[in-house]
């Protein structure tokens, strides 16, 4: 009889809670009339804000202390938790934004808010995942939330076409990592991280069916992130999905795909490092430059934010495949901004958006800050921190980036990056210079709720705030990923 | 002899599990492809059976032939698939894919060779004691070491469940439904109404 | 050699014995059915051929050979003709694993329960590739309606074999049957009563049998998916839909009601005499038993509407054997009455 402990299970509190919370909201929402359909969004919010009260009460403070439990299914680790945190935040975020838009779009439904409970939970698996199988289900699990979110307008085609090229495309990606997760147990004998990069340090195995492996496992990967070669998919979906939906997509997951790589790259296969750097060089080196150079020619805005993404995704591979401390603590960083970024450029986007009315276009921004001058900033500096622009918090996360290229004497990386980001400068002065140097198009007023307003504004002055508190998130960040065996 | 009849088994069964393998991708009736697949299911159970594993070969069988693939031939059957026009695309691509796919033929060639993978290094593992059963041992792992993801994958087999029902359970506005429970309660009074037609003829008005 | 050879003209005398009781079983089952009815309707039935009409299935049987075998021009030949032998093949093949007294079985292997429903969840093939190959409306019509049937039912059938499985602690049916010694209070179907009626109600769904017998609908699409055949060819799939029914009989009989365990077990006074004796008789009894319940449902109800088919699987069954599968459960772990140690 194998050993179980049930002492362990304090320790998968949050995730349990938010198991629980999420079928809760699922069984209370087919017994909530349609006129009160708030309760099951405030349900998720207060779902959200107790799992990160959980996880804060379960965390100790401490710079390491890794604790592997579940048979080495599962760790609780500082980078687990400050992940998770912005995570549920990001979702938080997420929540207050779409509440409108959906409501106009007949989409305002328990199952929007259950599925993203459950594509947070894989997240949270995934984040907190100690070997292959467990990062293999965390990542079904968010996909198929996803694809079911970006499916959720029935009656608009092309949601279900986008929804149809994500779905067959992210089944095909798993199928890469699972054959390749597949030929590294073969050659290693375990799917538990530490004992593979234990096998993998010992020599004990085959070298050619390792690198094999590790090629499906990074296509794999680079499916998930929307890194170049492997993007076709995300400016469809992007466009495609209703934008509540985009704007989760294009935030949360962000932050869970840097710890898959993380945990993947670095905890199991370190071993491999001079591999899958030189795979990671060539994908991050190919984003930077299709994702800046493609978004210039967008006149949807959804679409160029999807090559933004892609850019942005760029950089969080420049990052990893530094390989060192602070190139980690430097992609988490950049990750945590931008997912708020993102956040808030969809928010922008949604707020723009009407019933019968999408602000998919950038000509719809075309005069806003005469018609709200706050928001026109908001947006500016959303345009701005994307675009790396000091004293914006985006400019210090591609900063830190930088210097842990330079550091592992990559210098020529750095200087393709900070090429391709000046070029990318471009399309988001765009939309600057249409929001304050051109005449409005629509001169529909923009109210937003209370709760959507304050978020929002919050969100643009975290960009100036988080510049200036830059440095102890960093901190944070370098704590976090101190905990990585290297 | 008691090794050559599990030889001559596994040999007929994996030649008729790549042959009907092959068959899925290569013949041209979707329905055909879909009963080969399920044939290649059958081949692919019978060898598991033959490595000591009679559990997953059995729900192999009971999930996915009995199950998957029965729900599969009823929407490959109520499609119209036209294949003329799938197979035209198809050569379209052909050259490009043919490139790659030999490309990665090799490569898992020199991979998956029979030297990578030699009796030495995977030994045959120890028969099992008589009255050993495959399907309590895996229970047991299941709800012990495998726990974590035995849960998860119960979670994410409930997000499927939740995903079909939004995303097929909805009415269409043009789509007419039928209640029978309506059609049962309907009284006279709610279809037949007797009205008085006041008609005009040549004699005069009638009532 | 010799040896080998020896064991394997054993196997397949024993199957002979098996089959061929089992076919004659089928060939006096609709006799059965057509008097049973008869009566329930007072009417006669069939008296004419032999005496009491006992000859009469073989009449049938006569008449069904030398019929011609109509292949419909532009069906799927291939298919048309293998989809009666895909009805019958597992319906004979599951008997394999069933014991018909201690000992009694032709293959002892541990996971025989799950083994039957497997084989009987692929029999539906045989249905639908039959409305398939016959390219015919109603042939296919009777074919969809079929696969979802069998589909929506076989969960049902599943979850209240796990009940057994979780009440019996094994998968092999003659353990299961073991399990319930004891008298009469220890057989299956009390403490499993819900999973007991879910069973056999799934049952009769999955083998198409009236009420569940919208596959061949006469009223609404002629005769369903076998609507092309004659002869021979209908003859097999006749042959398998009654196969199939005194399978699920005899598979009730062995989970819920003790199998061959006499119901006198435990009656003081009569221990050690025949009638406490487990013995094949019982089994025997017990599968007519089911099967006159089979013949009574046909005779005394209407058939139900497709929806409420569905509702029924769905919404009913598959609710309640979740629900009591975690009661047996804790019955189990708690090890209260039937478990106690």
């Amino acid at each position: 009889m194998m050993e179980f402990n049930t002492s362990e299970l304090t320790l998968l509190i949050p995730e349990m809670l938010l198991l629980t919370m999420a079928c809760v909201v699922l069984v209370a929402d087919l017994f909530i009339p349609e006129q009160r359909r708030g309760i099951t969004y405030l349900l998720s919010i207060a779902t959200l804000v107790f799992t990160a009260i959980a996880i804060l009460r379960l965390h100790d403070g401490s710079a390491i202390a890794t604790t592997v439990i579940m048979n080495g299914a599962f760790v609780r680790d500082q980078l687990g938790d400050v992940l998770k945190l912005c995570i549920l935040g990001v979702t938080g975020i997420v929540f207050v934004y779409s509440k409108a838009y959906l409501r106009e779009r007949n989409l305002f439904k328990g199952e929007f808010y259950v599925l993203c409970l459950f594509a947070v939970l894989g997240m949270m698996v995934i984040v907190s995942s100690a070997n292959m199988l467990s990062v293999y289900l965390g990542i079904e699990l968010l996909a198929l939330s996803s694809y079911t979110l970006v499916a959720l307008n029935r009656d608009s085609g092309v949601a279900s076409e986008s929804a149809m090229k994500y779905f067959v495309l992210g089944a095909m990606a798993s199928g890469m990592l699972l054959y390749g997760i597949s030929m590294i147990y073969g050659a290693t004998g375990t799917i538990d991280f530490q004992t593979m990069s234990e096998v993998i340090a010992a020599g004990g195995a085959n070298g050619m069916i390792l690198s094999f492996g590790l090629v499906f496992v990074v296509i794999g990967l680079a499916f998930k992130f929307g890194a170049v070669p492997f993007h076709m998919w995300l400016p469809d979906v992007y466009e495609g999905a209703p934008t509540a939906v985009t704007l989760f997509i294009s935030s949360a997951p962000k932050l869970a795909a840097v710890a898959m790589a993380l945990r993947l790259l670095d905890f199991g296969l370190g071993g491999l490092f001079e591999h899958w750097q030189q795979m990671l060089i060539i994908m991050a080196v190919l984003s930077l430059m299709l994702g800046n150079v493609v978004a210039i020619a967008q006149t949807n805005i959804k679409r160029m934010l999807a090559y933004s993404t892609i850019a942005h995704v760029g950089f969080m591979l420049l990052g990893i495949l530094s390989g060192s401390e602070t190139g980690y603590a430097a992609a988490m960083f950049y990750a945590i901004t931008y997912a708020i970024m993102s956040a808030g450029a969809f928010g922008v986007v949604i707020l723009l958006s009407r019933a019968g009315f999408e602000a998919e276009t950038l000509d719809d921004f075309a005069g806003l800050n005469r018609r709200n001058p706050w928001y026109a900033f908001v947006m500016l500096s959303m345009m701005a921190s994307l675009a790396g622009i000091p004293p914006f918090v985006g400019f210090f996360a591609k900063l830190q980036i930088i210097n842990a290229v330079v550091d592992v004497n990559l210098t020529w990386l750095a200087i393709v990056a900070v090429i391709f980001s000046v070029i990318g400068v471009f399309y988001y002065l765009r939309i600057i210079k249409l929001m304050y140097m051109d005449e409005p198009t629509d001169e529909h007023p923009i109210s937003p709720r209370v709760d959507m307003a304050a978020v929002l504004s919050i969100n643009g002055a975290l960009q100036l705030l988080l510049s200036i508190f830059a440095g102890p998130l960093i901190a944070v960040c370098v704590i976090a990923v101190s905990g990585i065996p290297g | 002899m008691e090794q050559l009849i599990p030889q001559i088994v596994f040999y007929t069964f994996s030649l008729a599990m790549v042959l009907s393998a092959i068959a899925v991708i290569t013949v041209r009736n979707p329905v055909y492809a879909a009963l080969f697949l399920i044939l290649a299911f059958v081949t692919c159970a019978c060898i598991w059976m033959l490595l000591e594993a009679e559990f997953l070969a059995i729900t192999l069988v009971l999930v996915y032939v009995g199950a998957v693939m029965v729900l599969f031939l009823f929407v490959v059957m109520m499609l119209d698939i036209n294949m003329d026009l799938v197979q035209q695309r198809f050569a379209r691509y052909l050259p490009v894919s043919l490139l790659v796919a030999v490309i990665m033929l090799i490569e898992m060639l020199m991979v998956v060779a029979a030297k990578n993978f030699t009796v030495e290094l995977f030994p045959m593992p120890a028969p099992h004691p008589l009255g050993y059963s495959n399907t309590e041992a895996l229970g047991e792992l299941l709800y012990t070491k495998y726990l974590f993801a035995f849960e998860v994958a119960a979670v994410i087999l409930v997000v499927a469940i939740i995903a079909a029902i939004t995303l097929t359970l909805r009415k269409r506005p043009n789509t007419r439904h039928q209640d029978p429970s309506k059609q049962v309660q309907v009284k006279k009074e709610d279809r037949l109404r007797v009205v008085k037609v006041e008609t005009d003829t040549e004699y005069g008005k009638h009532t | 050699m010799m040896d080998h050879l020896m064991a394997l003209g054993w196997i397949l005398i024993k199957i002979l014995a098996i089959t061929i009781p089992l076919i004659l079983a089928v060939a006096f089952l609709t006799l059965a059915e057509r008097r049973v009815i008869g009566a329930m309707q007072v009417r006669i039935g069939p008296n004419r051929v032999g005496p009491w009409g006992l000859f009469q299935p073989f009449a049938d049987v006569i008449k069904l050979l030398m019929k011609e075998v109509i292949l419909p021009a532009k069906s799927n030949r291939f298919l048309f003709v293998l989809a009666p032998m895909l009805t019958l093949i597992p319906a004979l093949v599951a008997w394999a694993v069933i014991p018909f007294e201690e000992g009694m079985v032709l293959a002892q292997i541990d996971a025989g329960l799950l083994y039957v429903l497997a084989l009987t969840s692929v029999g539906v093939y045989g249905v639908i590739i039959a409305g398939w190959a016959s390219n015919s409306k109603y042939a296919f019509l009777g074919a969809m309606r079929s696969a979802a049937q069998i589909v929506s039912y076989e969960i049902a059938m599943g979850f209240a074999l796990v009940g057994v499985l979780v009440a019996a602690g094994s998968l092999n049916l003659t353990e299961i049957v073991l399990g319930q010694q004891g008298g009469i209070w220890n057989w299956y179907f009390i403490p499993l009563f819900p999973l007991f009626i879910i069973y056999f109600i799934s049952g009769v769904a999955e083998t198409n049998r009236a009420p569940f017998d919208v596959a061949e609908g006469e009223s609404e699409i002629v005769a369903g998916f076998h609507v092309e055949y004659s002869g021979a060819a209908f003859a097999l799939f006749f042959l398998g839909e009654y196969a199939n029914m005194i399978l699920i009989s005899l598979l009730a009989a062995l989970m819920f009601m003790g199998g061959w365990l006499s119901p006198l077990e435990a009656v003081p006074g009569i221990e050690g005499t025949f009638l406490a004796a487990p013995s094949i008789v019982w089994l025997l009894l017990k599968t007519m038993f089911f099967l006159f319940l089979f013949l009574w449902f046909r005779a005394t109800f209407p058939r139900y509407r497709y929806d409420q088919i569905m509702r029924l699987g769905w919404k009913v069954f598959i609710p309640i054997t979740i629900v009591w599968i975690l009661v047996v459960a804790l019955f189990v772990v708690k090890q209260w009455l039937w478990w106690a140690p």
